[in-house]
C-alpha cells in the first residue's frame, strides 16, 4: 500500500515546499510510492484519513499554528520538521529577542500599527477581526508544542536533502547525508 | 631532539617537544583538533573546551594541556564526540544565532562544527534567546553581540596585538558578555586595519566589517565544500604543497 504524505506551512514562507518541488522529475517517483493526504500541493485542507508522515515547514506563532500543528501530530505517525524556522524559529523567532517588557505582544503590536511614522493606518486600531487568529506570547519550535521525530535544518533545505531522507525514511534505513546536504542557512 | 618524545593520538604515534601542548603536537602532526577559542597566533585560554579529549583517561582541553610523554590521547571517540555536540548546542542555543540571516554564514565556525559534528537533532536545552545589543556606532565596524560565544578571540587579540585593550569581557556567569572600553565602539580607537576586526579573528559572525557583507557567493563560502580544519593539513597533503 502507498504510505501517505501531508504537508503544511505554519510560520513559514513556504520556501521548504517550493524546495519539496526542487526534486522536479523525482516527484514522479515519489508519487510512486506515496499519496499526498492533506497539503498545500493538492489544496485539501483536512485530514482524509490517518497519514504515515508529516512534513511541518514553520513554527508557531499564532493559535491557529499550534491547533494545526497538534492535528498534524494527532494525525501523523512520523512527523519532520522541515527548515530552520521548524527547529528553532528561525526568522519569526527575531520577535522573542525584542519582547522582554511587562506587556510584550502590545508593544509589538502598536509598534506595528499605531506608533510609527511610516505606518497608514486611519482607524488607528490593532487589527482584531474574529477571523484572525490570536498572536502567541512568542514565537515556539515544533519540538517546544508537540513530540516531534525527526528535524531537517536548512533554509531552505535543498530539494537533494529532502529526497535523501524521504527516500531513506520511505525505504526504511538510516538517512546519510553528504557534507553539502547538512545546512542552516 | 633530545627534548623530544612520543605520546598516541587514537591509536597514532606523535612526536612531541617538552612544553608543547596537545593541540600544538597534535597540529604540528596534521591532527585536526576541533576547536573555537584558539586561534593561531593568540594565547591559548581554554574557554570554549570544544577542543576537549583524554589524556590518559582524564578530559583535558587540548588547547591548555602539556603532553605528557607516553600518553594516550582519546580525540575523535564517540565519548568525546558527544561532549563536543553538547558544547556546540549549548553555544546555538545560548545565543541568537540566526544562521539564515547572518553574514557570516558559510564562513562561520561555530556553524561548520555544527556541520562538522553532525548536528540535526533536536536537544533538551531551551533556547534561551537572550536580549543583547547591536553596537552599529562605528562608521566601519558592527559589533552584533546576539552572535556572540564568549571565545576572547577579540579581546586577545585587541590586547596582545594590537596593544588597544578595547575588548573585555564584562560580568561574570550567565551575564558574561564582551564589553568595549568606551560608551560604544565609535568611543575608541579600534580600527579596520586591526587584527581584532581581521575576518579570521571572530569565529561567528558578532565583528562584522561594513559594506564587507555576504561578500563569497553560496557555494563558494568557505566552509561550503569542506568541512572545518582551519588549515590543518595531514601530512601527506602539506608535503605536495
Amino acid at each position: 500500500m502507498k504510505k501517505r504524505i501531508a504537508t503544511v506551512s505554519l510560520a513559514g514562507c513556504f520556501g521548504c515546499h517550493m524546495s519539496l518541488l526542487d526534486i522536479d522529475e523525482r516527484l514522479l517517483d515519489l508519487l510512486q510510492q506515496v499519496e499526498f493526504d492533506r497539503t498545500p500541493l493538492n489544496d485539501l485542507k483536512r485530514f482524509t484519513r490517518h497519514c504515515d508522515i508529516g512534513l511541518v515547514e514553520g513554527g508557531c506563532c499564532n493559535e491557529e499554528n499550534v491547533y494545526t500543528l497538534q492535528e498534524f501530530r494527532r494525525n501523523c505517525d512520523v512527523l519532520i520538521a522541515v527548515g530552520q524556522c521548524a527547529v528553532m524559529g528561525g526568522l519569526p523567532v527575531m520577535r522573542n529577542a525584542i519582547m522582554h517588557s511587562e506587556d510584550p505582544l502590545r508593544e509589538c503590536l502598536e509598534t506595528a500599527y499605531l506608533n510609527s511614522d511610516k505606518i497608514y493606518n486611519p482607524s488607528n486600531r490593532i487589527p482584531s477581526d474574529e477571523a484572525l487568529p490570536l498572536l502567541l506570547d512568542k514565537v515556539y519550535t515544533l519540538a517546544d508544542v508537540v513530540k516531534v521525530d525527526y528535524q531537517i535544518p536548512g533554509c531552505p533545505p535543498s530539494g537533494e536533502t529532502l529526497w535523501n531522507i524521504l527516500e531513506a525514511l520511505l525505504a526504511g534505513r538510516p538517512v546519510e547525508l553528504t557534507y553539502e546536504q547538512l545546512r542552516y542557512d | 631532539m633530545s627534548d623530544s618524545f612520543k605520546f598516541e593520538i587514537d591509536g597514532v604515534e606523535v612526536l612531541a617537544r617538552r612544553g608543547q601542548s596537545i593541540m600544538q603536537a597534535a597540529d604540528e602532526a596534521g591532527i585536526y583538533i576541533p576547536r573555537l577559542c584558539d586561534v593561531e597566533g593568540l594565547e591559548p585560554q581554554g574557554s570554549c573546551r570544544v577542543c576537549v579529549v583524554k589524556q590518559n583517561g582524564r578530559v583535558v582541553s587540548a588547547c591548555t594541556q602539556p603532553v605528557i610523554e607516553g600518553s594516550i590521547v582519546e580525540n575523535e571517540s564517540e565519548e568525546i564526540l558527544g561532549y563536543r555536540r553538547d558544547l556546540v548546542r549549548m553555544l546555538y542555543h545560548e545565543g541568537n544565532h540566526l544562521c539564515p540571516i547572518c553574514e557570516a554564514s558559510g564562513r562561520c565556525e561555530l556553524q561548520a562544527m555544527g556541520y562538522r559534528l553532525g548536528i540535526t537533532q533536536a536537544t533538551k536545552y531551551p533556547y534561551l534567546q537572550p536580549v543583547r545589543p547591536v553596537d552599529a556606532s562605528h562608521p566601519d565596524i558592527v559589533l552584533d553581540t546576539n552572535r556572540c560565544i564568549l571565545c576572547g578571540r577579540c579581546i586577545r587579540a585587541s590586547r596582545d596585538i594590537d596593544k588597544k585593550h578595547v575588548f573585555e569581557y564584562v560580568g561574570r556567569g550567565i551575564r558574561k558578555r564582551v564589553g568595549v572600553n568606551g560608551y560604544n565602539l565609535a568611543d575608541t580607537d579600534i580600527a579596520l586595519s586591526d587584527r581584532a576586526i581581521d575576518l579570521a579573528t571572530c569565529p561567528v559572525g558578532c565583528i562584522i566589517q561594513k559594506g564587507r557583507g555576504f561578500f563569497a557567493p553560496i557555494g563558494e563560502r568557505q566552509f561550503d565544500k569542506r568541512p572545518i580544519t582551519l588549515g590543518i593539513l595531514p601530512v601527506k597533503e602539506r608535503s605536495e604543497q
